[in-house]
């Protein structure tokens, strides 16, 4: 096979990998606009915010150290203990949980039946909120975030292409782990969607807030539940990119990626969030790869934008996003 | 603490008495009984000092021209509106004030004027949800889908099925509802009502903006429920002769107070009533 099909299978490959980061992003923006019809701003930082308590659990950082040492003249920085990846996923999960009921008790629920832009605007003023929150708690330096997921080439895979083409492909272990657990973690909320009482109950809230109550659903429940799972979903994007590039301020920028990912897929569809990130994905990296040294390169910054845009035209409501249905 | 650990435990209704209607249904107690209702918005009173009650098994009309406050009474019954005095007694207790949820998971079921289904789902989803509070099992037996829950799903089916049957609606039940016409998304809502099993059916206009053909299936379908499986209606209602062949009391309201209450023959034959409708000739 020549040489340039092979590294195009490679990047092609790499791709999907990316796609699954951006598809993990997109998918904390799809539960909530589907439960609660607000295109939730905040989900980057949130991914950011998760990180950014994950790092400082395990690593027993003080929370609010700059602050209190300044207020009180004292010098704590540290705890002093290391704390296994397990403990600290589950305290983040938990802070997580209390963040998602804040939200809905503090923002959200004096929000009820107000316009959509204006539930936007809230969620901008909460993404710089927290922005400057998990500045003030953990301090804004780059850290490392190992909880202790393979990292580097896969070798297996590296050998056994190059046994067969003569030409080794690089494919990162942690894509390959991001991949699967990102397959797990669409199957299990399409379960919980499609099956559960809670799920029902989320779509139903989702379609019709009268109606819902009509039938029994505390709303308040249904929106913690689901800034919950937004939370939860943002810790496993934050546990990605921030062990693949580190847990810095930029990763609240890949918020940005999503939106393409959401016009491509649709905003109501968790397949759709999947399938727009792994098309975002490939297509920013053959297009790099392919078209890219023709113009200059740097493709990868406008590519998925203007996917988005011929989207826009022909197909807004997504590939997978809910028909337009209008009865005259 | 649980909504019903907040009801007061001793009975304050008389629970003994009861009637016979005209055509040999025996209708039981009090169930809900409204108390010296008065609600405000700002200035505007829209229900100012309306006491009746609703007995068990029968079909009860709340009628009234445009804005005399139906709509009104019926969402201070759903817990959607709170009034600002008066108290409501149901089942014998006084009711604490509620949220709406609170208020169908005692056993109230509503349907809307303007309909409120779940668009994106299917008729057979939009009924099941009727369910959601006769499910028990927590969230995580739920999602692992295993012995009790799954149990609890098939049961939860079969009377859903069953309402389905009922109501005449097999033949749509994968359909989005999104897609179906007007009656037969009022028929879709009333089973989601149904489905619930409540033990007080709220209607707002059922037969609102319906043809003569539509009107005659809600009306039958109502008086089947009611037949069939003994369940207690309150209704609101424009068309009078449809009330009138429904209804075996009916409470009539004129500019948020109740100007009648009684049977549809003392209703129809109490000059405040006939005034209301027809008008009076000021001279």
């Amino acid at each position: 096979m020549p040489d340039q099909l092979l590294f195009g299978m490679e990047v092609f490959l790499n791709g999907l990998m990316a796609g699954v980061l951006y598809a993990l992003v997109a998918l904390g923006f799809v539960l909530i606009y589907k439960a609660s019809g607000i295109f939730n701003y905040a989900q980057g930082v949130m991914a950011l915010f998760a990180a950014l308590t994950l790092v400082g659990i395990m690593e027993g950082q003080v929370p609010f150290s700059h602050l209190i040492n300044a207020v009180f003249g004292t010098e704590v920085h540290h705890f002093g203990w290391h704390l296994p990846a397990v403990v600290g996923i589950v305290l983040t999960i938990v802070v997580m949980v209390g963040l998602a009921w804040a939200v809905n008790h503090l923002i959200m629920r004096h929000l009820v039946n107000q316009e959509p832009i204006i539930l936007f605007m809230a969620t901008i003023g909460l993404a710089y909120f927290m922005e400057g929150l998990g500045d003030l708690m953990w301090g804004a330096d780059i850290k490392k975030l190992d909880v202790g997921l393979p990292q580097g080439i896969n070798t297996a895979i590296d050998e056994v292409t190059f046994n067969a083409f003569g030409y080794g492909f690089f494919i990162d272990n942690l894509d390959i782990w991001a991949t699967i657990i990102a397959i797990i973690l669409v199957i299990a909320l399409m379960i919980f969607s499609q099956y559960t009482k809670q799920g029902r109950a989320l779509r139903a809230v989702a379609d019709d807030h009268q109606a819902a109550l009509s039938v029994g659903i505390s709303l308040n429940f249904i929106w913690v539940l689901v800034w919950s799972i937004a939370g939860f979903v943002a810790l496993v994007a934050g546990i990605m990119w921030g062990a693949k590039s580190g847990v810095q301020f930029s990763l609240s920028l890949i918020a940005l990626k999503a939106l393409p990912v959401l016009m491509l897929g649709g905003f109501t569809s968790i397949p759709g969030a999947i399938v727009g990130g792994l098309i975002i994905g490939v297509g920013e990296k053959l297009f790099e790869f392919a078209i890219g040294p023709m113009v200059g390169g740097a493709t990868e910054n406008w590519f998925a934008y203007v996917l988005a845009l011929i989207f826009l035209v022909f197909r807004p409501q997504g590939l997978f996003g809910e028909k337009i249905i209008e009865r005259v | 603490m649980s909504v019903a650990e907040q009801m007061t435990e001793a009975p304050v209704l008389d629970q003994s008495e009861g009637y016979v209607t005209e055509d040999g249904r025996k209708i039981g107690a009090v169930v809900m009984e409204m108390k010296n209702i008065t609600l405000r918005f700002g200035g505007v009173v829209a229900i100012k000092d309306i006491s009746f009650d609703i007995r068990e098994g029968e079909i009860r009309a709340i009628i009234g021209p445009n804005g005399a406050g139906k709509s009104s009474m019926l969402n201070v019954i759903s817990g959607f509106y709170i009034p600002q005095e008066g108290e409501i007694l149901y089942k014998g207790s006084k009711r604490p004030q509620m949220k709406p949820y609170e208020v169908a998971r005692q056993g109230i079921a509503r349907t809307f004027q303007n309909i409120a289904l779940f668009e994106g789902m299917t008729v057979l989803d939009n009924v099941m949800t009727g369910r959601l509070n006769h499910m028990k099992t927590g969230m995580f037996q739920q999602a692992l889908w295993k012995g009790k829950a799954e149990r609890e799903e098939v049961e939860n089916r079969e009377v859903v099925e069953k309402v389905i049957d009922f109501l005449e609606i097999q033949n749509i039940r994968k359909t989005p509802v999104a897609r179906l016409p007007y009656g037969l998304k009022k028929r879709v809502e009333l089973a989601r009502a149904l489905a619930a099993e409540p033990s007080l059916l709220l209607l707002d206009e059922p037969m609102a903006g319906m043809n003569v053909e539509e009107k005659e299936d809600m009306s039958r379908f109502i008086l089947d429920v009611n037949d069939e499986f003994g369940t207690t209606i309150a209704l609101i209602e424009h068309d009078m002769g449809v009330v009138m062949d429904l209804s075996d009391r009916v409470v009539v309201m004129d500019y948020g107070k109740k100007i009648g209450d009684g049977t549809p023959d003392e209703v129809r034959n109490n000059q405040d009533v006939i005034d209301a409708y027809l008008g009076v000739a000021h001279d």
